[in-house]
C-alpha cells in the first residue's frame, strides 16, 4: 500500500485517537508460531476507535496490509500533519462508521510501529532481534490479534475488515475462529500469492539484503540498508499501480527540465515521484520487517495451510458472511483470483457477495477514496448488523 | 416490482434457497426476503446494478450466469429464476439442463415472439418485428433467441421435464401491471411464465 493518506475532503474525522499497547506470552508462556518456534513478549500497538455497547455486539477489526499500521483513522495530536491509513474510510457517517460501531486496528506482528518485530528488543540478548526474530506467518499474525481481542473482553466480531496482505488476515480469521466472525470484507486480496506477487516481493526482499549496510540484518546501531529498502519501495509501488493510472499520472513527462539531460538523474516524473516515494518510506520503515511481512505474505497459502491442498475444503468451516471487492486494474492480485476464493465459498454454501470495481489505480484503488466501496461496505455493514440484531 | 416477478413470487414458498440469475437491482430477491423470508443469491453482471443489490442488503454476485452457475453443488437451491433472460443466452438448452442440476425446480419467464403483432408485423411489413418488449433493431439486440410460448413447452417436454405450473401474460416489459391470458396465449401474451422440475425429481 501507498502513501495516499490524505485529509478528509469534508473534513469529517474520527479525531483525536491514542496508540495503546498491550504485553502478553510472558517467560514459559510462549505464543507457539506455526514455524514451531517461541516468541515472546510480545507487545501488541493498537488502536480503538467509536464506543463499545453493552453486549459488545458492534466490534470491527480491521486488518492492515504491508505498509500499514494500527493508526488507521484519525489524528494523534491537534497539529498531526496526517490522518491515519484509512482516514476516508473510517469514521463519523463513512463507510465504517464510528458512530455506530467500535472499530479495533493493530499492528502486525513483525511489524514495526509498536508490535513486536524484528527491531524489537531480543529478551535474551537485549539488543533488537535483526534476523534472529522467528519468521512468523498470517496465522500467527492473527494469532497475535485474537490474544488482543481476548484482553480486551471481546468474543464477537461483527466483521473482520482488510485489503492486500490485511485481506489474508481476514481470510484467517474466518477460517481459524469461524463462531466468532459474523461478517468479513475482504477487498484485493487472494488466497495465495501467485508466481508474479511472489517475484516482486523477492526483487525487493534482495534489494535490501544486497544493500552494503545490511549486515545480515544486523544494522540497528549503524547505518541503515536504506537505498535496499528504498529500492524495494519502488518496485513494490509500482506493483499497486497500473499502467493507465502511471500513463495519466506521469505519461512520459519530464521533472523540472524541458529537454533530455543525457544523465542518470531523474529526468522523467515518473523516476522522480519513485525515488521521492523509496526516500519517503525508509524514514518509517524497518527494512526487516519489509522481509518478514512479505515473506509471511509469500508464505500464505489457504489450501495448503487449511484444507488438505483444497481451498474448498478450506472454507468449509467458515460461518461469515462475505463481501469480497476486487479491482479491474489491480494485476497484483488480479480480479480472477477473487473469482477463485468466491468459487471456493459457494462450493461451500457460504453467504458470499462479490462485486468487481472498476477502477484505474491499480492494486491501491481500495485505499483510495472510492464511493461506490464505501457504500458497499456501509450497506452491507448495515444488513449484517440488523441480521445479527435479528437473530438474538 | 414488475408484473410478472409479482407473479414468480406468488410461487416461491416461505423460506426457500433461491438463485435469480440476472437479478438486476435486486427487486425480486429483496422483496422474497422481506416477504417471505426467503434466503437468496442473485448472480448479475453489471457493476452498477450489484452495488444496487448490496445497498438493498441483497447477496449478489457479480458475474456471468452461464459461468456462475457450474460453482454450485447439485439441489443446492429449492428454485432457480432466469427471468427476462432466456432470450438472450447463448445456449439455452445447456443453461436450463444446468439450472435443473443446481434448482429442484426452475422458473423461467421469457417474451414470446409469436404475440399477435409481431406476427403481423411480418406478414404485413417483411421487417424484423420492434415493439415495446422487443425495441432492438435486428443488428442491436442482444435477444438472440427467437422463442415462443408453444416452443417452450415443446422444449421442457422433450429434455424429459415437466410443466408444473405456466401463466402468460399480457404485460410490457417494465411494467408493474398486466393481465394473465387463459385462451390462446401463444397469440395474445407477451410473456410466457414457467415452473418446472426434472420429472423424477426426488422430494
Amino acid at each position: 500500500m501507498s502513501e495516499y493518506i490524505e485529509h478528509d475532503h469534508n473534513g469529517i474525522s474520527v479525531g483525536l485517537v491514542e496508540k495503546k499497547f498491550y504485553t502478553f506470552a510472558g517467560p514459559h508462556d510462549e505464543l507457539v508460531l506455526a514455524s514451531g518456534a517461541r516468541l515472546g513478549p510480545i507487545t501488541v500497538a493498537y488502536e480503538t476507535m467509536g464506543t463499545l455497547n453493552g453486549d459488545k455486539s458492534n466490534v470491527i477489526l480491521i486488518t492492515h496490509a504491508l505498509s500499514g499500521d494500527s493508526h488507521v483513522a484519525g489524528y494523534y495530536s491537534g497539529d498531526d500533519p496526517k490522518p491515519g491509513w484509512w482516514d476516508t474510510m473510517v469514521g463519523p457517517g463513512k463507510g465504517i462508521d464510528t458512530d455506530r460501531y467500535f472499530v479495533i486496528c493493530s499492528n502486525v506482528l513483525g511489524g514495526c510501529m509498536g508490535t513486536t518485530g524484528p527491531s524489537s528488543p531480543n529478551p535474551v540478548t537485549g539488543r533488537p532481534y535483526g534476523l534472529d526474530f522467528p519468521v512468523v506467518t498470517i496465522g500467527d499474525m492473527v494469532k497475535v490479534q485474537k490474544a488482543l481481542l481476548d484482553h480486551l473482553g471481546i468474543t464477537q466480531l461483527l466483521a473482520v475488515v482488510g485489503g492486500s496482505i490485511g485481506g489474508m488476515q481476514v481470510i484467517e480469521w474466518v477460517i481459524s475462529y469461524p463462531q466468532m466472525v459474523a461478517s468479513a470484507i475482504l477487498m484485493a486480496t487472494t488466497t495465495r500469492h501467485s508466481a508474479l506477487a511472489i517475484a516482486f516481493n523477492e526483487i525487493g526482499r534482495q534489494a535490501i539484503m544486497s544493500d552494503p549496510h545490511f549486515n545480515k540484518g544486523d544494522y540497528y546501531s549503524g547505518p541503515k540498508p536504506d537505498l535496499g529498502l528504498a529500492l524495494a519501495r519502488m518496485v513494490g509501488h509500482v506493483t499497486y499501480l497500473s499502467d493507465e493510472a502511471m500513463r495519466s499520472k506521469f505519461g512520459r513527462r519530464l521533472q523540472d527540465r524541458d529537454n533530455l539531460a543525457f544523465d542518470f538523474e531523474a529526468n522523467f516524473q515518473v523516476e522522480s515521484y519513485l525515488r521521492y516515494q523509496g526516500s519517503k518510506f525508509v524514514q518509517r520503515f524497518d527494512a526487516n520487517s519489509f522481509l518478514y511481512i512479505t515473506k509471511a505474505a509469500d508464505y500464505f497459502d489457504v489450501g495448503l495451510q487449511h484444507g488438505h491442498h483444497s481451498e474448498v475444503e478450506a472454507f468449509s468451516k467458515v460461518k461469515a458472511k462475505i463481501l469480497a471487492i476486487s479491482f479491474t486494474s489491480d494485476w497484483l492480485y488480479p480480479t480472477y483470483q477473487s473469482r477463485d476464493m468466491v468459487k471456493a465459498m459457494k462450493k461451500n454454501g457460504l453467504d458470499v457477495s462479490f462485486c468487481e470495481i472498476e477502477a484505474k489505480c491499480g492494486h491501491d484503488a481500495f485505499l483510495l477514496p472510492n464511493e461506490r466501496q464505501s457504500t458497499l461496505i456501509n450497506r452491507f455493514l448495515n444488513r449484517v448488523s440488523e441480521e445479527e440484531h435479528d437473530a438474538l | 416490482m414488475r408484473y410478472d416477478l409479482h407473479i414468480i413470487a406468488s410461487w416461491i414458498e416461505p423460506g426457500s434457497k433461491v438463485l435469480d440469475l440476472g437479478c438486476g437491482e435486486g427487486e425480486l430477491l429483496s422483496f422474497l426476503k422481506r416477504e417471505k423470508r426467503v434466503k437468496g443469491t442473485g448472480i448479475e453482471s453489471s457493476e452498477a446494478k450489484v452495488t444496487k443489490c448490496i445497498e438493498k442488503g441483497v447477496q449478489v454476485l457479480q458475474g456471468d450466469i452461464t459461468e456462475e452457475v457450474h460453482d454450485y453443488p447439485d439441489n443446492t437451491f429449492d428454485y432457480v429464476i432466469l427471468s427476462q433472460t432466456l432470450q438472450q443466452v447463448l445456449e439455452p438448452d445447456t443453461l436450463i439442463k444446468e439450472l435443473l442440476r443446481v434448482g429442484k425446480k426452475i422458473i423461467v419467464s421469457f417474451p414470446n415472439f409469436s404475440y399477435w403483432s409481431i406476427r403481423l408485423q411480418i406478414l404485413f411489413f417483411g421487417y424484423a418485428p420492434k415493439n415495446r418488449q422487443l425495441p432492438y433493431e435486428w443488428y442491436n439486440t442482444p435477444n438472440i433467441r427467437i422463442i415462443t410460448i408453444k416452443d417452450f413447452r415443446r422444449f421442457v417436454r422433450e429434455t424429459g421435464c415437466e410443466v408444473i405450473k405456466e401463466v402468460d401474460i399480457n404485460t410490457h416489459s417494465d411494467d408493474l401491471q398486466g393481465n394473465i391470458i387463459h385462451f390462446l396465449p401463444n397469440l395474445r401474451a407477451t410473456y410466457g411464465i414457467f415452473l418446472v422440475s426434472r420429472r423424477n425429481s426426488t422430494p
